[in-house]
């Protein structure tokens, strides 16, 4: 789950693992293309699907793990 | 006893670990951590939610307690069964002291225990036909209760039994929702992962039941989320609430109700306590229905005040000069209280081990007195929570996550706190050492705490618990002397 925390920044929330941290990049962050490679503040990188830019936040979606921090 | 610095901190928890065999000491490293709140992250000095170790005493409880005890047990016109034998429903007799107003037996029934007993012909032959019967007979005898709600202990999970089945046929009949909770005690590592399961039932099954259904509301409707009413705790913060001129539409769950809960999506702002056991449903809501929320504090009066005024900003100026108002009508109790306890306690360290979200949110009432916190920990916490406390505790403080109980004492006996806040396992351990001890899971049958009401009653019994001459007249056995040693040259060795 994605949402925008009180600042603007996006806060990456992963029910499974109890894991929330803020996203420090984004690969694209336009309306129309939103998504790919997400860098979390904690090292761990994760891939969503490149797709339209959700009309709310906060949105649920799957998120692949390419690198977790452990 | 001045602070520790960081380097006795260290050698503390070295020495406390020597005793164990070499593969549980690297386990029980990774638990125990010495603070550094410049860091943003706790894992990379402790880790949480882990399976306990085998062979050490854990005092963490079931999935199944952290829902039937702590989630869905204060939820008052409900019946919740604990499905299974009926040991497990020790946990289920209103022991937390989930304070509600009804009548019980008649239209709430918090404090009753109702259990479908099972018996070795229920595990062999399955116990659907027996649930099903057993619903049944509770609507006849309490036609009041609102709804059921399904406690599945764990051999419920091991021989199979389609608990979802029964309750919807059973739901269905009897026009009354009927809700199977998953909430096996072999489920997870704590109870954690039992409030999860139970947030995810009322998502499931309560929450979008009035979804359509007409509701007056305000602008000013806000829920107070997280908070079990221990001792009265809801009471005394939603007073608080509604002299800011906000208006409380639900309480989860102490006190709380079914009606209440299904009309939480028409809230304005979810005011969360308990981030750990109701983050879930939460940030639920904030997804499907756009509700914002935020945790709040309401120990202590700086974080009273924080709090208030950090709600407020999420209304208008109405609710902004509220706040303001509450605070200032507030003031002189507290200062008059904080003059009497402060001279005190001023200075005496205080060593906490509690459960959700206890071990951070009380350490500012301590400040406000004056006391330090020099060691806390969680039961169950993860690395969230850790997130969150090591910026609220000192440096070179003491972190401890799932402590063993020969962890907690060693700690104890080297640190020589003033005062132990845990649970009544703990209690009489720390007692017969000669250190005063307060619960803080049921507020040692006292409370509330919460609110400003509840920092009169928290600097009361914390100046009781320590100022008690009993302590001075107390010996330990172990320090008792033989024939040839006295008291003293004991002391002075231990
Ligand atoms: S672990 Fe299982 S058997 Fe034990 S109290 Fe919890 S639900 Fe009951």
């Amino acid at each position: 789950m994605i949402r925008q925390d009180a600042r603007g920044g996006y806060v990456f929330y992963l029910p499974k693992r109890d894991l929330e941290d803020a996203i420090v990049s984004m690969e694209f962050d336009t309306p129309e293309k939103w998504g790919g490679e997400i860098k979390l503040n904690n090292g761990g990188s994760y891939y969503i699907e490149p797709q339209a830019k959700p009309a709310r936040l906060p949105f649920s979606l799957r998120a692949r793990r390419l690198d977790a921090a452990e | 006893m001045a602070a520790l610095t960081r380097e006795e901190t260290e050698a503390l928890i070295a020495e406390v670990l020597e005793v164990y065999p070499e593969k549980a000491r690297k386990d029980r490293a990774k638990h125990l951590a010495v603070n550094d709140p410049t860091l943003e992250q706790s894992k990379k000095c402790i880790t949480s939610n882990r399976k306990s170790l085998p062979g050490v005493m854990t005092i963490r409880g079931c999935a199944y307690a952290g829902s039937r005890g702590v989630v869905w047990g204060p939820i008052k016109d409900m019946i919740h069964i604990s499905h299974g034998p009926v040991g497990c429903g020790q946990y289920s007799r209103g022991g937390r002291r989930n304070y509600y107003v009804g009548t019980t037996g008649v239209d709430t029934f918090a404090e009753i225990n109702f259990t479908s007993d099972f018996q070795e012909k229920d595990i062999v032959f399955g116990g659907d036909k027996k649930l099903a019967k057993l619903i049944g007979e509770i609507d006849t005898l309490f036609p009041l209760a609102k709804g059921i709600s399904v406690q599945s202990e764990c051999p419920i999970g091991l021989i199979g039994d389609d608990i979802e089945a029964v309750s919807k046929k059973m739901g269905a009949e009897l026009a009354k929702p009927v809700v199977p909770v998953r909430c096996e005690g072999f489920r997870g590592v704590s109870q954690s992962l039992g409030h999860h399961i139970a947030n995810d039932a009322i998502r499931d099954w309560v929450l979008d039941r009035r979804d359509n259904a007409a509701f007056e509301s305000t602008p000013y409707d806000v829920a107070i989320i997280g908070d079990y009413n221990i001792g009265g705790d809801a009471w005394s913060s939603r007073i608080l609430l509604e002299e800011m001129g906000l208006r409380v539409i639900a309480q989860w769950s102490g006190d709380g109700t079914l009606t209440e809960m299904e009309n939480t999506p028409k809230a304005k702002l979810n005011l969360l306590h308990c981030y750990r056991s109701m983050n879930y449903i939460s940030r639920h809501m904030e997804e499907k229905y756009g509700i914002p929320w935020i945790e709040y504090n309401f120990f202590g009066p700086t974080k009273i005040i924080e709090s208030l005024r950090e709600i407020a900003a999420h209304f208008d100026d109405k609710i902004k000069e509220g706040a303001e108002r509450v605070i200032a009508r507030y003031q002189p109790m507290m200062d008059a209280i904080i003059a009497k306890y402060k001279p005190r306690l001023q200075g005496k360290r205080v060593m906490l081990y509690v459960g959700g979200l206890r071990p951070r949110h009380i350490i500012g009432a301590y400040e406000d007195l004056g006391m330090i916190v020099v060691g806390t920990g969680y039961e169950f916490a993860h690395g969230d929570d850790y997130d969150r406390t090591m910026k609220e505790m000192g440096d070179a403080t003491l972190l401890y996550d799932d402590v063993t109980g020969f962890e907690f004492e060693e700690f104890v006996a080297k640190i020589k706190p003033d005062l132990v806040g845990s649970g009544i396992k703990e209690k009489y351990i720390f007692q017969k050492m000669g250190i005063p001890f307060r619960q803080m899971h049921s507020w040692d049958y006292s409370g509330p705490y919460h609110g400003y009401d509840g920092f009169a009653i928290f600097a009361r019994d914390m100046d009781m618990a320590i100022s008690n001459p009993v302590w001075n007249k107390l010996t330990p056995p172990w320090l008792k002397p033989k024939a040839d040693e006295t008291i003293a040259e004991l002391k002075k060795a231990a």
